[in-house]
């Protein structure tokens, strides 16, 4: 078994009385590729956001090798900037892209290295070409985002992501907010990243992609982990009864 | 009534010495005013506490208080402290205070209505909070940010007539000397008014030229 890289424990969150995570734990090992599935409002959303704490979760730990998000190495509470420095363990890819509609495809990946590493001009361009060159944007460098098709958005937000060089990728339903034939070119840059041994966690409604890529699929129901197992017994032997209903509610819509 | 062509035309030349000093007045107060206004917006948005409190303070007491009194506090009660400025600076200088104010609230807003995508990106790839200012946000409220600012300098030339009070010697002192020499009140107010038309259309339409070419995604 390869090490655990990612380790979240107890994660809870509520908004008002309403309890979205009940307790979540999750270990990810190094270059593992986990898939998050569920219907929506299960959670799996605010899970992702909690990890990277774009949300703050009420409760919990998340650790990334041996840091504490959120935690100096003394245990006590990280400021501002060493929150920010952790944050750079995750890479997060958004549903709605969140591109900087002002800057090229280029701008877009070159600005984290050069304005949170510091690297110069020269430098952060090139690690910017390089990021698009592996999601295949070469051709596309000095195009805004508004004169990119969604698919085309999407892989400079992954490569924006990777440019910061994360631990572990985060992806958060990556591929809803695109037409259905700009789906494809998503999933095959991700599944090439996987192929390179990058540790994912991907909450998605792609179950072919979960299915073919993911070495665990998690299935979240009322804000807990209802089940956990490879694609062959998840999807072949499911045993919670709501990820049954789950599975043939997807089959009916195919 | 008989309109009176021939104060017009005496006067005309005589006002454009005012519009001279009006367009001083506007244009430094204007410059001073929008680099407070970034500075006390920039302030309220950094998130340090004492701050943002400063500005809401200072935004509240502008907004609360009279320009005129605000003038006066400038031109009169300052010199009691020692601190003494002529009626030109005074002026000036009341109306960039006041001015920035209103600009800081502009820059506020228009930062504030960026898509918070946009800000949880930023903070996805480590940046804190100074450069997601300066290289997400702020780029992005340029553009928005140009309609609200013209109305803030329409307000301030208009408000510039005020100063004629303290003896400033601009258009609208300028048009009451003749008005007290010639006593011809509804040619010269009627005059003034063309003036003061004659300057914010100018000022308006550079503001849309302005916006066009700011850039928009």
């Amino acid at each position: 078994m390869r090490p655990v890289i990612l380790s979240a424990r107890g994660i809870t969150k509520s908004f008002g009385d309403r309890t979205v995570l009940a307790g979540i734990d999750l270990d990810v090992a190094e270059g593992e590729a986990v898939a998050i599935i569920g219907a929506s409002g299960s959670g799996k959303t605010t899970f992702l956001r909690c990890l990277n704490r774009l949300e703050m979760p009420d409760a919990g730990t998340v650790k990334v090798g041996d840091e504490t998000i959120g935690e100096t190495a003394f245990g006590r509470a990280a400021d501002a900037r060493s929150l920010a420095r952790q944050r750079r363990l995750f890479g997060f890819v958004f549903q709605r892209f969140n591109l900087f509609p002002h800057l090229t495809a280029r701008g877009n990946v070159a600005i984290g290295p050069r304005r949170v590493l510091g690297l110069d001009r020269d430098e952060a361009n090139w690690r910017a070409e390089n990021c698009l060159a592996k999601v295949q944007l070469e051709a596309h460098m000095d195009k805004r985002p508004s004169q990119l098709s969604g698919g085309q958005q999407q892989r400079v937000a992954i490569a924006r992501a990777l440019a910061m060089e994360p631990r572990v990728m985060l992806f958060d339903e990556p591929t809803s907010a695109l037409d259905p034939e700009l789906v494809q070119e998503v999933l095959d840059a991700m599944r090439r990243l996987a192929a390179e041994g990058m540790t994912m966690v991907v909450v998605t409604h792609e179950m072919r992609f979960a299915r073919a890529v993911a070495d665990r699929v998690v299935f979240m129901a009322d804000g807990a982990v209802a089940e956990v197992g490879p694609p062959s017994s998840f999807f072949g032997a499911p045993k919670d009864p709501r990820l049954q209903r789950f599975l043939r509610h997807l089959d009916h819509a195919a | 009534m008989i309109f009176d062509w021939g104060v017009v035309a005496y006067a005309a030349p005589l006002l454009a010495e005012g519009v001279v000093i009006t367009l001083q007045i506007s244009v430094l107060a204007g410059i001073l005013g929008l680099l407070l206004g970034f500075a006390l917006g920039l302030a309220s948005l950094s998130g340090i506490r004492p701050l943002v409190w400063i500005v809401r303070g200072y935004v509240d007491f502008i907004r609360g208080t009279p320009l005129l009194i605000q003038i006066f506090l400038v031109f009169f009660a300052l010199p009691v402290v020692g601190v003494r400025f002529s009626e030109f600076w005074a002026g000036v200088i009341a109306l960039a205070l006041n001015a920035a104010a209103y600009v800081s609230e502009v820059v506020r807003g228009a930062v504030g209505a960026i898509e918070k995508g946009q800000t949880e990106a930023a903070l996805s790839i480590g940046m804190t909070r100074a450069p997601l200012l300066i290289h997400v946000l702020l780029p992005q409220a340029w553009r928005p940010m140009v309609p609200a600012l013209t109305n803030d300098m329409v307000t301030l030339t208009k408000n510039s007539s005020l100063l004629s009070v303290i003896s400033v010697y601009e258009l609208t002192r300028a048009g009451q000397a003749v008005i007290s020499t010639h006593f011809a009140p509804f040619e010269i107010y009627l005059l003034l008014a063309l003036y003061y038309y004659v300057l914010i259309t100018a000022l308006a339409t550079a503001s849309r030229w302005l916006e066009r070419r700011l850039p928009a995604w």
